[in-house]
């Protein structure tokens, strides 16, 4: 209990910290320029904010879609209990990809200018067009949640009766921004470098998207489940650990037939750093747990299953900082390390996220069909104390 | 119909005067002082390599990449050849930047109301019949003004003139499509820090091929999704009737005994 109570005050000081520095941060971006608080350049206009917060931020709020496709239209209902904490991960995932949008946008102000102003030759018009929608759509997917804790029947009847067009339109918009993000660097053959560079980067985006879908849904299950003293849905994680394993399988297919199409297999083996990364993303995101999920003795532990999940999340925001930055830097001549202040800031965005993720665990109605407390174990107690920083008012 | 304009750039002419850049500044109003490389203040610099004088500026190209990314449509290709770019359309998402080929567009990082700044080939001044600063102030010729077709074949004509001293490459007649700023040069392009790789195809057909995709992906995509629900969501409810009706059944057994 002693070291409960003093890791508590640690977390939230680390977490006062955060926000603190994240909040000096934002006055120097808007007051100063976003060369008085980055490391951009007229060489590197693309940094953190972009690799990080915004692709993996879409990327990591996968497992929304691909878990609301499960549930209603593949009709799989044993998912139900896990979707309600899943839609609202990717729709927090979101908002924070739009406040992310607002620190890295130049005349952020003048955003909505891409409603009025159209180019559809742009892919960054279809990517701003799936943000707008597709957060309109998962906060409509989240709403029976906050309706049912306000008791507005009426209303969380209409939209009951409009799920089905919701996720349909969902999974689209999903399709076409995940793979779109990948499109975003189809402009740029010469700049990034071969490993990367595919005319399929849409489609590999999309794939990739699928399998971080399923590790989220089995990461995220893990995390309230220890910070919420909930039961673990083991059996549902496995079979979503088997969708993972044979989406990896297709993906590293894919890499590889693409590599030799575009007979750049010999890169593989060069000694440079593209190369390095390239090896650490895909041995660590999609090799490595791709042959721990195969088997079902690791699917079927927790220990296994928590690891393996971790990795593929890990991998996948390695692949997307090495597509937006490492690739990029050969050509541009420059390398590029974010600032404090830009870390900062992303930090703080994530800070705030796990916040309110806290708060929407205590007061609404996320978890449904709340299942017997499993025995407590000891790394519950970090846990437990990340918790505290979320709900402050414990 | 306006005939695209263009200019030649004959670094073996250039003597690193830095006039170019002078009347540029003075032309844009932009502020005044030598500058090496392109800026947020300079339109055109000159970079010194190995000796010879690059002039580094917006190549202009014929079909802008620059114009085919931006997501609020803030370049226009105009048919005298300039791509401009219209500030108060952009909301700074720096794609352009990101996008361009030839890594001109450089940006008011220090702003609080930022914008992307490039050559805009003097439009205001083309349009009245005049040449860009830089050409008119260009004391040896390096620098020369003129309809696209002409200069290429001028283009031609100097290297079949002394095929010994230029390299036998008109850089930018079909790099990326075709620009309308054009060199021709003595000593290698990739020895002066040009970028001599570059496809020949404009590149905005690159990320239209994706997006072309877009509305078969929703149309195609819509279906299989609603037929797949339509099939599990009617094998379920009939599951649920057979249920019942099993039930049902065993509910009437009951009864008569």
């Amino acid at each position: 209990m002693k070291r409960f109570l003093s890791q508590l005050s640690f977390w939230k000081v680390v977490a006062g910290i955060i926000l603190l520095a994240g909040a000096y941060s934002t006055v120097v971006r808007f007051f100063g320029g976003l060369g008085a608080a980055t490391h951009l350049n007229d060489q590197f206009p693309w940094g953190l904010w972009i690799g990080f917060d915004v692709l993996c931020g879409v990327g990591l709020a996968a497992g929304g879609f691909t878990l609301a496709a499960i549930v209603y239209i593949f009709n799989i209902k044993r998912f139900e209990p896990i979707i309600r904490p899943t839609i609202l991960t990717a729709f927090m995932g979101y908002v924070l990809v739009v406040v992310a949008l607002m620190f890295d946008l130049g005349r952020p102000w003048l955003i909505w200018h891409a409603i009025i102003m159209w180019n559809p030759h742009s892919v960054m018009f279809e990517v701003a067009w799936c943000v707008m929608l597709y957060t309109s759509v998962l906060a409509l997917e989240f709403s029976p949640v906050v309706l049912e804790k306000f008791h507005m029947d009426k209303t969380k009847r209409f939209v009951k009766k409009i799920t089905i067009p919701l996720i349909i339109v969902g999974v689209l918009l999903s399709t076409l921004h995940q793979s779109s993000l990948g499109s975003l660097y189809l402009i740029v053959p010469e700049k990034l470098f071969a490993l990367w560079y595919s005319p399929y980067l849409p489609v590999f985006f999309y794939v990739s998207a699928i399998a971080v879908g399923c590790a989220m849904i089995i990461f995220e299950s893990f995390m309230s489940s220890r910070a919420f003293h909930r039961g673990l849905e083991l059996n549902l994680l496995t079979e979503v650990a088997r969708i993972a394993v044979m989406v990896l399988g297709v993906f590293m297919v894919m890499t590889v037939v693409d590599l030799a199409d575009r007979k750049v297999l010999p890169l593989l083996f060069q000694a440079r750093t593209e190369t390095y990364f390239f090896w650490l993303e895909k041995m660590v995101g999609v090799i490595i747990p791709f042959f721990l999920l195969a088997q079902k003795k690791v699917r079927e532990n927790e220990t296994g299953l928590f690891w393996s999940a971790a990795m593929i999340i890990i991998g996948f925001v390695l692949n997307r900082l090495n597509i937006s930055i490492t690739g990029m830097e050969g050509w541009a001549g420059k390398s590029y390390f974010p600032s404090w202040m830009e870390i900062s800031v992303t930090l703080s965005i994530v800070a705030v996220g796990f916040i309110v993720f806290g708060l929407a665990a205590k007061y609404l109605p996320l978890f449904k069909h709340e299942q017997h407390e499993r025995p407590r174990k000891p790394e519950d107690e970090w846990i437990e104390d990340l918790r505290s920083v979320s709900q402050p008012n414990l | 119909m306006t005939k695209s304009k263009a200019m030649l750039i004959d670094l073996s002419l250039c003597i690193g005067c830095n006039s170019c850049q002078d009347a540029c500044k003075t032309t844009n109003k932009l502020t005044a002082g030598e500058e090496k490389t392109l800026s947020s203040t300079a339109y055109t610099a000159l970079e010194e390599h190995d000796g010879v004088f690059v002039r580094r500026m917006c190549q202009h190209c014929v079909d802008p990449t620059c114009a085919s990314v931006c997501p609020v449509g803030a370049f226009e290709k105009t048919p005298e050849g300039p791509v401009l770019y219209d500030e108060s359309k952009c909301i700074g998402c720096r794609y352009c930047m990101q996008a361009c080929p030839f890594q001109v567009p450089r940006y008011e990082w220090s702003s609080t109301y930022p914008r992307v700044q490039k050559c805009i080939f003097c439009h205001g001044r083309i349009t009245q019949g005049l040449q860009p600063a830089c050409a008119e102030a260009c004391p040896t010729g390096a620098t020369k003004f003129g309809d696209r077709d002409d200069l290429i074949r001028e283009a031609l004509e100097r290297m079949k003139a002394e095929p010994t001293k230029y390299v036998n490459r008109i850089y930018g007649q079909n790099d990326v499509g075709g620009t309308s700023i054009l060199y021709i040069t003595s000593v290698p392009f990739e020895k002066l820090g040009f970028k001599t790789e570059l496809q020949q195809a404009a590149l905005p057909q690159l990320t239209w091929n994706a997006l072309s995709k877009v509305p078969s992906v929703v149309t195609v995509g819509g279906s299989l999704l609603y037929g797949i629900w339509w099939i599990t969501n009617r094998r379920s409810e009939v599951q649920k009737h057979e249920q019942e009706q099993r039930e049902g059944h065993k509910g009437s057994n009951g009864n008569h005994v």
